[in-house]
């Protein structure tokens, strides 16, 4: 199935993926040909099929709504991965203009 | 005596004897690690300081007559998407350079109390996400039988480290066969279990429903020692299959006479290489004189396993990556102006082409106007998939196969055209989509030297007797204890 360079900017704009020109020409091409393989599942009569999204039947657990500590981690442990923090905060851009 | 050339079984048992110390050990395997490794670049990171750690505790222990667990002393490397506290986590990736782990994986910890000592982090694929490890942010990890050669991927350190006998066992992680066919490749043994009987928790998401974490060991009485340390459910992990766990170790004499062997006919087709089609149907051959009842079988929707495979493990992946953002941890960019900048430059930035590939796809296939046309359908025909195991397990105990259509291919052969690159999964892609137990095990050499590797492939929750075939296949063959020229 081909598909365009517009639709590549449009999915890696969902995607949250900044991408360079010469990213999206290579992009156009490679996923072309992948969607194109994939088509072959259309052949595939499926009527009446359920889809399977985990192979064993899974169920959601439940436990008390209670804050546990993990390994005994510390806000602070966590903190030292972010890349730029302010306090006991994470920093991020403003969200409102 | 050589400590690099035990087994982790032997190891273990030396310790315990008091034969053997662990550091001594540990430091066996550390020097022959910095010695080799410049050449076969298996590792991210060698954790001297740890290991030497882990492995004096372990002899205090055992010094003042305390009880150590059964891999005590033994050395493993751990793939480099496995949380260990204290450690830094890549996933071989520019987004996590520098991300340190803040908690343990559930095997991580399992292996601790099993006085096992950790030696190292090993590459991979980023995010696992490949078939040669050349997707690596930080290096490519060569082959130790051809170091011009791919050691498969996506564990492909995990797989050359023990191969090079730089650790007698390690860990990895398989979701299309990113165990097996680098076990293949590397001439040893790669166990993928049962979905659900190994906890994934602490371990770095790629495709939710594919994703397990198994062993890779030279021989089977290994393989079993470190499944039966790192299976079991667990509340962190609701995937995770709460039901009784048997003891490997102790089925691996279990009887082969008139164990069913089914060969697959839409497995053995035009397209394979020669000397592998020779080499797995001697082995079969082999087990056939063992006791076994071979039959030929079929598995009707195998030719739609990759398509399948390629709808939904990329569709799984672009929702679990959209947790790096770039603000809580890992790369964040520089010069973002605002919000949506920062996510997509930092992810721009930060992820490699295959992983962004993979994004691509996935996010396209979940997109308004194709999710049925691509995701929904997936998920029907993965049924289908499921069912032909099934069907299949009602007329035998074990399905075998090649692990690879063809042996360890040349650096950079197939980096150009990801397509290629997809079908050397194409035998163990099946194995994740129905959710069951799969091992690779060493069954011969082409004339060029490089390994081949068997799949057997059982019924969900019975790598029992993968194990016991691959430990009594092993008796008469000595494929597994042959070692590269390093």
């Amino acid at each position: 199935m081909a598909i365009s360079k517009k639709d590549v900017e449009h999915v890696a704009r969902l995607a949250r993926l900044a991408l360079s020109d010469e990213e999206k020409e290579r992009y156009t091409t490679q996923m072309g040909s992948i969607l194109e393989y994939i088509e072959k599942l259309k052949a595939i009569n499926t009527d009446g099929v359920e889809p399977t999204a985990h192979p064993w039947p899974v169920t959601n657990v439940w436990r008390e709504d209670k804050a546990e500590l993990l390994q005994g981690v510390t806000r602070d442990e966590l903190l030292q991965n972010a890349p730029e923090k302010e306090g006991p905060f994470f920093k991020v851009r403003k969200v409102m203009e | 005596m050589e400590l690099t050339a035990l087994t982790a079984a032997e190891i273990a048992e030396k310790v315990q004897n008091r034969e053997v110390r662990a550091l001594e050990v540990a430091e066996a395997f550390l020097a022959r690690t910095h010695k080799l490794d410049p050449q076969v670049q298996a590792y991210n990171e060698v954790f001297d300081r740890l290991a030497r750690l882990q492995a004096g505790s372990v002899d205090a222990k055992i010094e003042k007559g305390e009880k150590v667990g059964p891999l005590a002393g033994v050395p493993i490397a751990i793939k480099d998407n496995l949380m260990i506290r204290g450690e830094k986590c890549t996933c071989s990736s520019k987004i996590l350079e520098n991300y340190v782990a803040t908690y343990d994986a559930t095997v991580i910890q399992k292996l601790r109390d099993a006085g096992a000592v950790f030696i190292g982090h090993t590459n991979l694929d980023e995010f696992a996400m490949g078939s040669s490890t050349e997707n690596s942010a930080f290096r490519t990890t060569k082959n130790p039988w051809a170091l011009d050669r791919i050691p498969g991927g996506s564990s492909g350190g995990s797989a050359a480290a023990v191969a090079a006998r730089m650790a007698p066992i390690s860990l990895g992680s398989d979701t299309g066969g990113s165990i097996r066919q680098p076990a293949a490749l590397c001439g040893i043994l790669g166990l993928k279990p049962t979905y659900g009987r190994v906890s994934r928790f602490g371990l770095v998401a790629f495709a939710s429903s594919l994703d397990q974490i198994g062993p890779f060991a030279t021989n089977a009485k290994d393989t079993a020692l470190v499944m039966d340390a790192i299976a079991g459910h667990d509340g962190y992990d609701s995937t995770s299959v709460d039901r009784p766990v048997p003891s490997t170790l102790a089925g691996l004499e279990k009887s082969m006479q008139g164990l069913r062997i089914g060969l697959p006919k839409e497995y053995f087709i035009s397209g394979i290489d020669p000397e592998v089609d020779a080499a797995v149907r001697n082995a079969v051959k082999s087990l056939e004189a063992m006791g076994a009842i071979v039959k030929e079988i079929s598995l009707p929707h195998t030719e739609a396993c990759l398509a399948v495979y390629y709808v939904l493990a990329p569709s799984e992946a672009s929702s679990n990556l959209s947790r790096f953002d770039g603000v809580r941890y890992g790369h964040r960019a520089k010069d973002a102006t605002n919000l949506l900048a920062l996510y997509e430059k930092s992810r721009g930035e930060g992820f490699g082409p295959e992983v962004k590939r993979r994004i691509m796809i996935g996010t396209y296939a979940l997109s308004s106007g194709y999710y049925d046309a691509y995701y929904s359908k997936a998920q029907k025909v993965r049924t289908l998939i499921k069912r032909d195991f099934e069907k299949a397990f009602e007329q035998v105990d074990v399905i075998a196969t090649p692990t690879t259509p063809a042996p360890a291919f040349k650096s950079g052969e197939k980096s150009a055209d990801p397509l290629q690159m997809y079908l050397s999964d194409i035998f163990t892609i099946s194995c994740n989509l129905a959710g069951i137990p799969g091992i690779s095990i060493p069954c011969g050499f082409t004339n060029q030297k490089l390994p081949i590797g068997l799949q057997l492939l059982g019924k969900p929750f019975d790598e029992e007797t993968l194990l016991s075939v691959a430990h009594h296949y092993e008796k008469a063959h000595d494929w597994n204890r042959q070692l590269p020229a390093l």
